[in-house]
C-alpha cells in the first residue's frame, strides 16, 4: 500500500524531566507531512517545534506516540539509522575537515566508494554554488557560505526528507531573503520533502506549502499560508501571524452567511461565522490592511501615524477608548491622506472580520 | 558595555570604560609580581655564564660551565632515567586521563561520578611528602611479598598515578568546550557512536590530549619529592642529581644545569599552551 | 531510496511503539553505563592502588611499632601518637609533655598562613590587573604568570636560596650601595622559608582569582560608580565579594601545599627550621620511625581536610550575589 505521507507523527507526546518540574514539550501531536512538500513548523520559542523536529530526526525518543517515515515506524531507531538528514541552526560543520570532507561525510559512513563520493560532492558544490571551494575549512567561510555547505552536506545523501532547524536565523536580512527563494527553488527542483522550523512568520508565509502553527506543545492550526493568514482559527494564530486587531462585539444577527456584529462607537461588522456561535459576545480578528478609513467620518480619531516606507500605520482611537491599527498603502508620491488629529469614518468590508472560535 | 567614545582628531578613545576599571597601584603591584617571579630565575640564568666559581659575584662572561655540566657522565644516566620515567608515565597517564575525562565530562550526573572525580584529583589534594612516604611504604610491602625491590618501575608507577590529574585537566577543559551538536550532526549523517568518536570527537579532542600529555611530562620530569623517597642505590633522576650537586657545593655548573632544565620545562609548557589553544 | 530505516539495522521487533521505545532507551542506557565504567576504571584502579591503598597502609602503620632498621613490626601500639605530644624520659621512664613537635606544626601553620596572606596581598591586585587587560593581551599575561608555576620547584627554590644567602646578590648589592653595613642574615630562618614559600606559590593564588575576575560582569562596577561609590567602596563592597570563589580557591591552593612543603624548607631551612614535611621525611630516613612518620602525616592530612572543609563550606556557598 503506497502512502503519500513522507513523515507522520501519531499522537506524539514528549515530556522532559520527572515530577512537578517536568516539561511537556509536545502534547499528543499528530500530523501528516506529504511527499514533495515544503512544510513549516512555526511558533514562538518553547512551542515544541524544535522538539518535534528532533523527534523526527531521532535525537530524542518520544514519551508516547509514534513517528513514521514512509509508513514505517522509526520511533525507536537512533538517528544514524533513519533516512533523514538535518541542517542545524548552528550549521555544525566539522571544523577539522574541509568543505569537501564535510559534504562527503555521510557518504563515507554509508560506505560509498571514493569515486562516487567525489562525483556527488562536486554535484553538490554546483548545486549550492560553491564550486571550487571544496578545499576550504569552515572557519574560512562566511556565514552564508557555511550555511550552503551545511545544506550540501545534508543533500549529498539524497534523503527523501530534509529537516531544517531555523537555518536562516544567523544570517542578515538581505542574505536571508536571498536564501529563502533559493531554498524554495531547491525544494521544487529536487522534490525532497522539506520540514522547516522557524519562528519568523514572514519566512513561513513566503516559503511554505503548508504551515503548522504551534504553541505550548500543540498544533494550533494547520493549513496553507493563505489559510493561516486569512482564516486564523483562534486568538493565538491570529495574533502570532501578522498584525491583528481584536475587537469585542455583540452578535446581533445573521445575514447572507455573515454574522452581523456590533462593536464600540456604533461600528457594525459583517464577520465570517465561527462554529455554532449565534448570539452573545464574540471576538473578531481584523487585519489592519483590511480596514478602510474615510475622511470626515465620526467613528474615531487618528492619534498616531507611522511611516514605514510601503505603508503608513495609523492608530485610530474609537469611542470607548480602545484603538485600532490601520494600515494604508502609500500613494505613488509616498503621501497618505490622513494626519494625526483627523476624524475618520471606519469601513470594514464583509468577511474582512473573522470571528474567533474561542 | 557602556563606552563614552571621545572623538579626538578622528580617533575614538574609549575613555570612560578604561577608567572605571582601573584601580590605582594595581598595575604597579602586578609589575612587581612579575619582577619577583622572574628575577631569581634570570639571575640564575645570568650567573650560569659567570667566569669564576662564584654564583654571587659577577666576574666576567664565560660559557665553560655548560660543557662542564653536560660532559659529566653521571648527568646522562640521570637524564636517561628521567626520560624513561617521564615517557612511561606520560603515555600511561594520558591514556587513562583521556578515558576518565570522557567518562566524567558532559554527561548527566551518574552515581559515583563525584566520587570518581574526587579520586582522580586525589593526588593533587594530598601533600607530596605524604604521597612519597605512603608510596614508599606501599612498595616496601610489595618488595617484601615479591622478595625483591622493583627498582625504577616503582618510580614509573608512582609518577603515572600523580600525572593523571595533570593530564586530566586540559583534556576535560577541551571536552567541555566542545560543541555537542557536532556529534549529533555526525549521527545524523549515519555515523555510529564509535565512528562519531573516532572521526569527530577524538580529532577535536587531540589538542587537549597533547596539552595534557605535555603537562604530565613536565610534572614527572620535574618531580623531586616523591622520586627522592623512592630511589634506590645507584638510581638517580635529573632533579635528584641537581640536589646532590647542591649538597656537594654551589658553583655555576649547577646554574648551567638548572638553566637547561628550566629551558626544557619552559619550552614544553609553551608548546602545551599553544597547542591547547588551537581552535581550527 | 524509499527505505525509511537503513539496511543492516536490527529488524524492528513487534510490540507496541511505547514498548519498543522504552526497550531502545533501556538498551542505550545499558551501553552507556558499561562504557562509562570501562572508561573510568583504569583511573580508579591506578589511583586506588597507588594513591588510596598507600594512605590506608600508613594509617595502619601509625598504629604499629617501629622496626629496628626502618619499617614496622606488626604489633599494635599507639606510641606514635603519644610520641607526638609526650617524650619519654630515658632515666625514670616517665612521660613529659613536649612541645617540640607541636612547635613544628605551629611553625608550619604560621608559615602557611603568612604565605597565604602574602600571596593574597600581592596576588589579588595582579589578578585584577590581568583581568582588566584587553582580551588579546590577557593570554600573554596568563602565560607569563603560569610559566614559573610549571618550572622545576627545586630549581626555583635554589634560585631564591642563592639570592638570599649571606653572600648572595641582594646582600652584596645592598652592601655595595652602602645601604647596609652588615649583611642581613636571613638564610636558614623562618623568614627565609616564608619568603621562599611566597615566591613558590604566588602563581597558585593569582590563577584562580584571575579566573573569577575574568567572569566578573563589570556592569555591577559601573552601576556602583553610577551610584556615587568611591573606588574604595567599589573594591571592597563589590569586586571582592563577587570574586570570593576565586579568592577562597586561591587561598586553599596556597595554604595546603605550603603547609606540607618539603623541598623549600629542606633547601632554605637548613635542617634547623623544620616544617611538617621535613619532620615526616626524617622519620623515613635517618630516624627510622615509620609509625611516627605515618602519624605525623595523618595529622597533617587532618589539617588539610579541615582546610578543605572550610573551602566547601565558605567558598562555594552562594553569597547572595548571582554571577551573570
Amino acid at each position: 500500500m503506497t502512502s503519500l505521507a513522507a513523515v507522520e507523527a501519531q499522537g506524539v507526546t514528549k515530556v522532559f524531566g520527572v515530577g512537578p518540574d517536568a516539561v511537556r514539550a509536545l502534547d499528543t501531536v499528530s500530523v501528516t507531512i506529504r511527499e514533495n512538500e515544503f512544510f513549516t513548523l512555526l511558533g514562538p520559542s518553547g512551542c515544541g517545534k524544535t522538539t518535534l523536529l528532533r523527534l523526527i530526526a531521532g535525537f530524542e525518543l518520544p514519551t508516547a506516540g509514534d513517528i513514521l517515515l514512509h509508513g514505517q515506524s522509526v520511533a525507536d531507531q537512533p538517528p544514524y539509522r533513519r533516512a533523514v538528514n538535518t541542517v542545524f541552526q548552528s550549521y555544525a560543520l566539522f571544523p577539522h575537515m574541509t568543505v569537501a570532507e564535510n559534504i562527503s561525510f555521510g557518504l563515507e559512513m554509508r560506505g560509498v566508494s571514493r569515486a562516487d563520493a567525489k562525483k556527488t560532492v562536486d554535484e553538490m558544490l554546483v548545486l549550492v554554488q560553491m564550486s571550487g571551494l571544496g578545499g576550504r575549512r569552515p572557519s574560512q567561510l562566511s556565514g552564508g557560505q557555511q550555511q550552503r555547505v551545511a545544506l550540501a552536506r545534508a543533500l549529498a545523501n539524497h534523503p527523501k526528507v530534509l529537516l531544517l532547524d531555523e537555518p536562516l536565523s544567523a544570517l542578515d536580512l538581505k542574505l536571508r531573503q536571498g536564501m529563502r527563494s533559493e531554498l524554495k527553488a531547491l525544494q521544487k527542483r529536487t522534490g525532497i520533502t522539506f520540514i522547516f522550523v522557524t519562528h519568523d512568520q514572514e519566512e513561513a508565509l513566503t516559503m511554505s506549502d503548508r504551515i503548522a502553527v504551534m504553541n505550548r506543545g500543540q498544533i494550533q492550526q494547520l493549513g496553507s499560508a493563505l489559510d493561516v493568514y486569512e482564516k486564523p482559527v483562534n486568538r493565538f494564530v491570529a495574533d502570532f501571524i501578522g498584525d491583528t486587531n481584536f475587537v469585542i462585539v455583540e452578535i446581533i444577527g445573521a445575514e447572507n452567511g455573515w454574522m452581523r456584529c456590533r462593536g464600540a462607537a456604533g461600528l457594525e461588522f459583517m464577520a465570517s461565522p465561527a462554529g455554532n456561535k449565534k448570539s452573545g459576545s464574540a471576538t473578531l480578528a481584523i487585519r489592519p490592511e483590511k480596514i478602510l478609513l474615510r475622511v470626515g467620518g465620526n467613528h474615531g480619531e487618528i492619534v498616531q501615524s507611522v511611516y514605514t516606507g510601503t505603508d503608513t500605520n495609523y492608530q485610530v482611537r474609537i469611542g470607548d477608548g480602545s484603538g485600532l491599527n490601520v494600515r494604508v498603502q502609500n500613494a505613488v508620491d509616498g503621501g497618505s491622506p490622513f494626519t494625526v488629529g483627523d476624524k475618520v469614518g471606519i469601513d470594514v468590508p464583509s468577511g474582512a472580520a473573522r470571528m474567533l472560535q474561542d | 558595555m557602556a563606552e563614552l567614545a571621545v572623538h579626538s582628531g578622528g580617533r575614538r578613545i574609549a575613555a570612560r570604560k578604561f577608567d572605571l576599571r582601573r584601580l590605582h597601584g594595581f598595575g604597579t603591584i602586578a609589575g612587581a609580581c612579575l619582577v619577583i617571579l622572574y628575577a631569581p630565575i634570570l639571575i640564575l640564568f645570568a650567573f650560569s655564564f659567570n667566569s669564576s666559581r662564584s654564583v654571587n659575584v659577577w666576574t666576567g662572561f664565560s660559557t665553560e660551565w655548560y660543557p662542564k655540566a653536560l660532559l659529566n657522565d653521571k648527568i646522562w644516566g640521570a637524564a636517561l632515567n628521567s626520560m624513561q620515567i617521564a615517557i612511561f608515565a606520560t603515555i600511561c597517564s594520558t591514556i587513562i586521563a583521556t578515558a576518565a575525562a570522557l567518562a566524567t565530562t558532559r554527561t548527566k550526573p551518574w552515581r559515583g561520578m563525584i566520587a570518581s572525580y574526587m579520586t582522580i584529583n586525589l593526588p593533587l589534594m594530598v601533600p607530596e611528602i605524604v604521597t612519597a612516604i605512603a608510596t614508599l611504604s606501599f612498595f616496601g610491602i610489595i618488595a617484601g611479598i615479591l622478595g625483591t625491590r622493583l627498582g625504577i618501575i616503582q618510580i614509573m608507577l608512582a609518577h603515572t598515578a600523580f600525572c593523571i590529574p595533570f593530564a586530566y585537566m586540559p583534556i576535560r577543559a577541551r571536552l567541555e568546550d566542545m560543541d555537542l551538536t557536532l556529534e549529533q550532526a555526525a549521527a545524523d549523517l549515519y555515523a555510529t557512536p564509535w565512528q562519531t568518536f573516532r572521526r569527530v570527537t577524538l580529532p577535536l579532542l587531540m589538542p587537549g590530549v597533547i596539552a595534557g600529555a605535555t603537562l604530565a611530562f613536565v610534572a614527572s620530569f620535574d618531580d623531586f619529592t616523591i622520586t627522592s623517597m623512592l630511589v634506590g642505590p645507584g638510581e638517580t633522576t635529573l632533579p635528584i642529581y641537581v640536589w646532590t650537586s647542591i649538597r656537594r657545593g654551589i658553583s655555576p655548573e649547577i646554574n648551567a644545569m638548572s638553566t637547561i632544565l628550566l629551558v626544557i620545562s619552559i619550552l614544553l609548557v609553551s608548546l602545551s599552551f599553544l597547542i591547547g589553544r588551537k581552535k581550527y | 531510496m524509499a527505505e525509511a530505516v537503513i539496511a543492516g539495522s536490527v529488524p524492528t521487533p513487534r510490540g507496541t511503539v511505547e514498548q519498543r521505545v522504552s526497550a531502545a532507551q533501556a538498551a542505550a542506557e545499558r551501553v552507556s553505563r558499561r562504557t562509562r565504567w570501562a572508561l573510568i576504571a583504569p583511573a580508579l584502579i591506578v589511583i586506588g592502588i597507588l594513591g588510596i591503598a598507600p594512605l590506608i597502609i600508613i594509617l595502619i602503620y601509625s598504629f604499629l611499632k617501629p622496626g629496628a632498621y626502618g619499617g614496622v613490626i606488626p604489633e599494635f601500639s599507639t606510641n606514635a601518637y603519644v610520641q607526638f605530644l609526650f617524650e619519654k624520659d630515658l632515666f625514670d621512664e616517665s612521660y613529659h609533655f613536649t612541645t617540640a613537635h607541636f612547635q613544628i606544626y605551629a611553625r608550619s601553620l604560621g608559615l602557611a598562613a603568612f604565605t597565604t596572606i602574602g600571596s593574597l596581598i600581592l596576588g589579588f591586585p595582579t589578578a585584577y590587573f590581568m583581568a582588566t587587560r584587553p582580551a588579546h593581551q590577557r593570554n600573554f599575561w596568563l602565560f607569563l604568570i603560569t610559566l614559573p608555576f610549571w618550572s622545576n620547584l627545586l630549581i626555583r627554590t635554589f634560585a631564591m636560596f642563592v639570592l638570599m644567602r649571606e653572600e648572595g646578590i641582594v646582600n652584596n648589592s645592598l652592601l655595595y650601595l652602602s645601604i647596609l653595613e652588615e649583611p642581613i642574615r636571613i638564610m636558614y630562618t623562618d623568614t627565609a622559608i616564608g619568603i621562599a614559600l611566597l615566591y613558590s606559590f604566588l602563581p597558585f593564588m593569582v590563577l584562580p582569582i584571575y579566573a573569577s575576575l575574568e567572569k566578573l560582569d563589570f556592569r555591577y562596577v559601573e552601576a556602583a560608580y553610577d551610584l556615587y561609590a568611591t573606588r574604595w567602596h567599589v573594591l571592597w563592597r563589590i569586586i571582592v565579594p563577587l570574586s570570593k570563589p576565586g579568592i577562597v580557591a586561591g587561598c586553599l591552593l596556597v595554604f595546603i601545599p605550603a603547609l606540607g612543603a618539603y623541598v623549600t624548607p629542606l633547601l632554605v631551612g637548613g635542617g634547623k627550621s623544620l616544617m611538617i614535611g621535613n619532620l615526616i621525611a626524617l622519620q623515613f630516613a635517618g630516624s627510622r620511625n615509620w609509625p611516627f612518620g605515618s602519624a605525623a602525616s595523618l595529622i597533617l592530612m587532618a589539617l588539610v581536610m579541615i582546610a578543605l572543609y572550610v573551602y566547601v563550606r565558605y567558598g562555594t556557598r552562594k553569597s547572595g550575589f548571582a554571577h551573570g
